[in-house]
């Protein structure tokens, strides 16, 4: 009873970070896709939703599910407005050029990053999870006396860490109904493949680009106000999930959702096993120098149709 | 005068002006002069790059990082002398930049600007896993007995400086002759029209190869010679900030123009050692400049004078 069990915690811990991760990821992809922008300051609006979802919680007090409830509307809806005003008030005013909002992403995320550390400081701080029971996993082998069932063995996961991935799962499911159900997924879907015709047909493309840019940076907040109870608000927390969205959206494909859903598991998944095996700046130097060379040889990632 | 003299005649007196405001500055400026120098150096070859060629790196910080670990790692643990010890520095970065370069150039725009970011990461993560030799973030101090060359003491304020503005010097008129080379034009060319220039017969892949490799050699120059001066050896200076900063120091001097990145980078240093003393955050500073740069000033510094004023700068 050695490989086994801590096979299966790796694949557990593997699939809260693929959960939030598929949301982040998201969120930069859905931007990539409809508005053909590389959002760099993407982590910084996780990073924005893990500072809110402490300083709701902190206001409100109580019980930690009354705060952790509230954080879930209260930090994408801010984080949602900071990326429209940015997208007013800067993208919009480059004409969305490429190299221009890169420069400007990168300044937008040291605006923030620095916001916050002058506004919530540098510490690290914990936000309480709203349930937090421990469950023992049972564990079957085959042993020198037949079939044997130890449990409990030691190990275990949370409830917490559960609902994470469910909620992450629901929450994928109900944005692949808001884009192929409702009028407004519909809106950027024709947005996304092709801006004229769009805009000939009356749709208002700015308008939809300025709610694109909200939307993928509200995803963020949202993965980081789940993830927070686990790992912990602090104002460099950004750097970790931008470079991961950046793998899975180009392994994914660019502009794929699909893509970047599938991307986002298999990186997720093999990030957390090989963090517990091996060490986690090994996984990220594998996965960093994979995606550099998927850019190269197959731009396309997995599931896009169209080099960029 | 003909505009070449002209311009040649500015770029040495701008090296002599340099010259002559080192005794006068007080002991605090000096050191800042020095420093800002050698990173001049790593952002005239970042200019090289995305000034004169029109390719957008963010993952300069390698090649530079390459420079610094290529001359601290052998004298730290095999006892190379420094002068070698310069030279493999800047090999490095110079092998490493055409390693990046025979991958990275199949792509272009986006693509380009990410798969340079991602490989500088993975070099960075790289230096932070092999910590038991490079100390990670913490770094190494190199002593500073080794740190001298025929004589040359490193530790010594005059002796940085000097050798400091001997290699900016070096580092400013090889690109003013660059610039005015035939491969300096292609490589405008290739940043205004990259099909013409390729329908008009030249190997465009060649010379954004030697581009990314020229570059990578001044930016590995600068980092070996930051390491020697300093005697610091540390993973900071291989990290996406430093990958930043050149862009940064060239945008507000003013991208393809030859003395944009002295002044981009003399301008930034004083800004963030300014904001350095106001918060701790200073960085948003960088942040706050990049953005209204973006916006409102996309020539830089010199490159607004040029646009105005000074048509015949280079």
């Amino acid at each position: 009873m050695e490989f086994g069990p801590h096979l299966v915690l790796a694949i557990l811990e593997g699939a809260v970070g693929a959960a939030v991760l598929a949301l982040t990821a998201l969120g930069l992809s859905l931007v990539f896709g409809v508005m053909r922008v590389v959002n760099v300051a993407h982590g910084e609006f996780f990073m924005l939703g893990a500072v809110m979802a402490w300083f709701v919680a902190a206001a409100i007090g109580g019980h930690p599910a009354v705060g952790f409830i509230a954080a879930l509307v209260i930090a994408p809806l801010v984080a949602g407005v900071i990326a429209m005003a940015a997208d007013w008030l800067v993208l919009k005013r480059v004409n969305y050029d490429p190299e221009a909002t890169i420069v400007a992403t990168i300044g937008l995320l040291y605006i923030m990053q620095q916001s916050a550390l002058m506004l919530y400081g540098p510490e690290a701080r914990p936000v309480e999870a709203p349930f937090n029971s421990r469950i023992a996993l049972p564990w079957v082998e085959w042993g020198e006396a037949g079939l044997q069932l130890y449990y409990p063995w030691g190990f275990g996961t949370t409830s917490y860490k559960l609902f994470v991935i469910v909620a992450a799962v629901v929450l994928l499911l109900a944005f692949w109904a808001f884009l192929s159900r409702t009028r407004f997924g519909l809106v950027m879907r024709a947005t996304q493949l092709d801006r004229e015709t769009a805009l000939a047909f009356g749709i208002p493309v700015e308008t939809v680009y300025a709610l694109v840019f909200g939307l993928g940076a509200a995803l963020a907040a949202l993965a980081a106000v789940l993830i927070v109870p686990i790992q912990q608000a602090h104002y460099l927390m950004g750097g970790d999930p931008l470079l991961l969205s950046f793998i899975v959206v180009i392994i994914g494909g660019l502009g794929s959702i699909r893509g970047t859903i599938v991307a986002a598991l298999l990186i997720g998944m093999s990030d957390g096993v090989i963090s517990v095996f091996f060490s986690p700046t090994l996984a990220k130097i594998l996965a960093t120098l994979l995606v550099a060379l998927v850019l190269v040889f197959r731009p396309q990632g997995l599931y896009g149709k169209t080099a960029t | 005068m003909r505009p070449e003299t002209r311009a040649l005649v500015l770029h040495l007196g701008v090296i002599a002006g340099l010259a002559a405001l080192y005794p006068l500055l007080p002991t605090y400026h000096q050191g800042n002069l020095t420093r800002i120098l050698v990173l001049a150096i790593y952002a005239t070859g970042y200019n090289v790059l995305f000034g004169y060629t029109g390719l957008l790196s963010l993952g300069h910080a390698m090649f530079f990082g390459a420079g610094m670990y290529g001359l601290g790692l052998p004298m730290q643990h095999l006892g190379l002398p420094a002068l070698p010890a310069f030279v493999l520095g800047t090999a490095c970065a110079a092998t490493l930049a055409a390693a990046v370069a025979a991958l990275a150039l199949r792509t272009a725009g986006v693509a380009f600007m990410i798969v340079t970011l991602m490989f500088s990461q993975a070099a960075f993560l790289t230096i932070l896993y092999f910590t038991t030799w490079t100390r990670g973030e913490e770094g190494f101090v190199l002593a500073r007995g080794a740190r001298r060359i025929a004589g040359l003491d490193f530790s010594t304020p005059d002796v940085r400086f000097w050798t400091a503005f001997a290699l900016f010097a070096t580092a400013l008129l090889l690109t003013l002759w660059m610039a005015r080379s035939r491969f300096g034009h292609v490589l405008v060319a290739i940043r205004e029209n990259e099909e013409r220039t390729r329908m008009l017969g030249y190997d465009v892949q060649s010379h954004k190869f030697r581009a990314v490799v020229i570059s990578g050699a001044f930016a590995g120059a600068s980092g070996a010679a930051y390491g020697l001066f300093f005697g610091y050896v540390g993973a900071t200076f291989a990290s996406v900030q430093y990958s930043i900063f050149p862009l940064l120091w060239v945008l507000l001097g003013g991208a393809g123009t030859i003395l944009g990145p002295l002044v981009g980078t003399a301008f930034m240093f004083y800004l963030i050692n300014w904001a350095q003393d106001l918060t701790s955050a200073y960085m948003l500073v960088a942040g706050v400049v990049l953005v209204l740069l973006t916006l409102f000033a996309r020539a830089g510094i010199v490159g607004e004078i040029r646009k105005r004023w000074l048509g015949w700068l280079p």
